[in-house]
């Protein structure tokens, strides 16, 4: 439905569209050559500055430590060596580290999806008495700077209230505080606001409960919300460092971003840098692969976690 | 509607569960808990006790205190000055571009999805203080440097903003390239009738349309910078000569790097603190703009 609307969109909005130059001074020949040179300039910049640093540290994962600390910017003086990234994935137990942040991000991802598709359906179809009050202290917490939770958040991890146990140094202690998220329940929400109330009634005529309702109907019709909220819940507990930093201490839990900057000071520089290389590539892959999802505007969401 | 579905309490009261669950525990518990431990003596041994305004006044008369909220300011203008008009500038560029639309913003989003703590490593060995450092070395080809950038109080911070904003900047012009391509052409048609130049257009056609958002995007690069935790504590630590300390590693110290045990009070106090500024800085914000802003 979304990718119809958006060739929709597309049709009705050529690349031949005029924006803030006309199509007539277009095609006037010096300002032509000018825009021409500010966006060959502006491509080169971008290309330095977005993407430099990665082939920098590409480069750099695969030759010698000597090349990289003598000669940063010099191209392969001594020949190049991908056996760095496999020592980097074996020997530093990168493999380890990187499956934990794997479990991690998998296992936030569950929560976040489960609370927020659950609790959206039961706000935006099922419209229990309180829902308004619910959503509205949903809302405020979107206010609340997350510097605020820190510290109670902690307490409250180290010891659970009602079940006094403490969560430390288990993936429960990363995993259920990841479901508490705002922004999801708003924007899942929001699409399900959207979805025609005929066909729940219709479902409900054919003698569907609210259960099947949700499963068979709600979830497969939310499917591209759920891809939305998953991509992004998925990379930024992929990014996520003070958090596992405070609650998984013991090192064998910890997940790459929390290890890398201890593993630095005892490791070779370019098996560190193999490491660094190593640890970005899922974001940047997710990234690739959806870049639509990210570059259509939505990339708001990062601004509002913050 | 809600006749069939409030008849069956008990479902939608399961489908609720999570979210009561997960938010009470992890959400509103906290935010609770923290303005009641403000006031309050916590360690995890003997139970908490009040002390009214002590932690308050503990903090206020800690001597980094005042250095802490200093470094922040000067971080929150740093990064206004380097962040703020970059994305802006990059965006109106981007939105005339005929070609490679896409390859534009997919090389300016990337520095976002890159794991900060990446990011921090790999710039902390780019901001190397030696000649053969990276950044050294790219400025020694046009004569400059060798500069000691991390390693000096003066040149520290405006390290960390550069590489902060280098990690931001690419989310702020995607909001603003969706901002831009919602101008109405008309309007650009209209101002040309009038005889407007490319200037003429950008200050009273664009500039006025994406007032909204730049208003929002300006408060949330606040709210943000003012809690930044992980580049200052990556790349400094707060050093050298606490001229990196902000609020965010003050309240990280108090509460989990202390020797005897952590002051969670005082980290709470502090937290509050810095809560209620923003607080207070974005409803003023808010109602100073009030008028302004509707435009879009």
């Amino acid at each position: 439905m979304m990718s119809r609307l958006a060739k929709r969109r597309r049709r009705r909005a050529p690349d031949v569209e005029r924006r803030i130059v006309s199509i007539a001074d277009w095609h006037r020949p010096a300002i032509r050559r000018t825009l021409r040179t500010i966006h060959g300039v502006t491509l080169a910049f971008l290309f330095v500055v977005g993407l430099g640093p990665l082939l920098w540290l590409a480069k750099s994962a695969i030759t010698p430590t000597q090349d990289t600390l003598r000669t940063p910017m010099a191209l392969w003086p001594h020949g190049f060596d991908l056996s760095f990234l496999v020592t980097a994935w074996t020997e530093t137990h990168i493999d380890h580290y990187f499956m934990n942040t794997v479990w991690i991000v998998v296992g936030c991802w569950l929560v976040q999806i489960t609370v927020a598709t659950s609790a959206a359906y039961a706000l935006s179809v099922l419209r229990p008495r309180f829902g308004s009050l619910i959503m509205a202290l949903v809302l405020a917490t979107l206010f609340v700077p997350s510097i605020v939770l820190l510290v109670p958040l902690y307490l409250t991890v180290v010891n659970v209230p009602f079940l006094n146990i403490s969560m430390i140094d288990t993936f429960w202690a990363v995993w259920l505080p990841a479901g508490a998220s705002a922004f999801n329940i708003v924007i899942m929400k929001r699409f399900f606001d959207s979805l025609p109330r005929e066909i729940f009634e219709a479902a409900r005529v054919d003698g569907a409960g609210p259960f099947r309702l949700f499963w068979s109907i709600v979830l497969p019709m939310s499917r591209p919300i759920v891809g939305v909220v998953s991509v992004f819940a998925v990379i930024g507990e992929w990014k996520d460092y003070l958090w596992p930093l405070l609650v998984l201490r013991n090192p064998d839990l910890q997940p790459l971003s929390v290890r890398l900057p201890t593993l630095e000071p005892s490791t070779q520089l370019d098996i560190f840098l193999a490491a660094l290389l190593i640890s970005s590539v899922i974001p940047i892959a997710l990234f690739l692969i959806f870049q639509r999802m990210f570059l259509r505007g939505s990339g708001l969401s990062g601004a509002i976690k913050g | 509607m809600r006749t069939w579905v409030s008849r069956d309490g008990l479902s939608t009261l399961v489908f609720l569960l999570p979210l009561l669950v997960i938010f009470g525990v992890f959400s509103w518990f906290p935010i609770g808990r923290a303005l009641v431990m403000s006031f309050q003596e916590t360690n995890l041994v003997s139970p908490p006790t009040w002390v009214g305004l002590n932690n308050f006044a503990n903090v206020l008369s800690d001597p980094l205190f005042g250095t802490a909220v200093s470094n922040t300011l000067y971080f929150m203008l740093l990064a206004l000055i380097f962040g703020y008009p970059i994305p802006l500038l990059l965006a109106v560029v981007m939105s005339e571009a005929r070609h490679f639309k896409g390859l534009y913003s997919a090389l300016a989003y990337l520095p976002v999805v890159i794991p900060p703590v990446v990011s921090v490593l790999l710039w902390r060995f780019f901001y190397d203080a030696s000649p053969n450092g990276v950044f050294n070395t790219m400025l020694g080809w046009v004569g400059l440097g060798p500069f000691p950038w991390l390693q000096d109080p003066g040149t520290a911070m405006p390290s960390i903003v550069l590489e902060a904003t280098w990690a931001a900047a690419g989310g702020t012009v995607i909001i603003y390239l969706a901002a831009l391509l919602s101008v109405p052409t008309e309007l650009y048609d209209a101002a040309e009738v009038d005889g407007a130049s490319i200037w003429n257009k950008i200050w009273h056609v664009t500039l006025p349309h994406l007032r909204g958002i730049l208003f929002i995007t300006l408060i949330l690069q606040f709210i943000a910078t003012a809690q930044l935790f992980t580049e200052p504590f990556l790349f400094t630590g707060g050093g050298p000569a606490n001229s990196t300390t902000t609020v965010l590693l003050l309240i990280y110290h108090y509460a989990f790097q202390n020797s005897l045990g952590g002051d969670y009070g005082m980290a709470a106090a502090l937290s509050v603190m810095l809560a209620a500024f923003l607080g207070v800085f974005t409803a003023v914000y808010f109602w100073l703009t009030r008028s302004w802003s509707t435009s879009s």
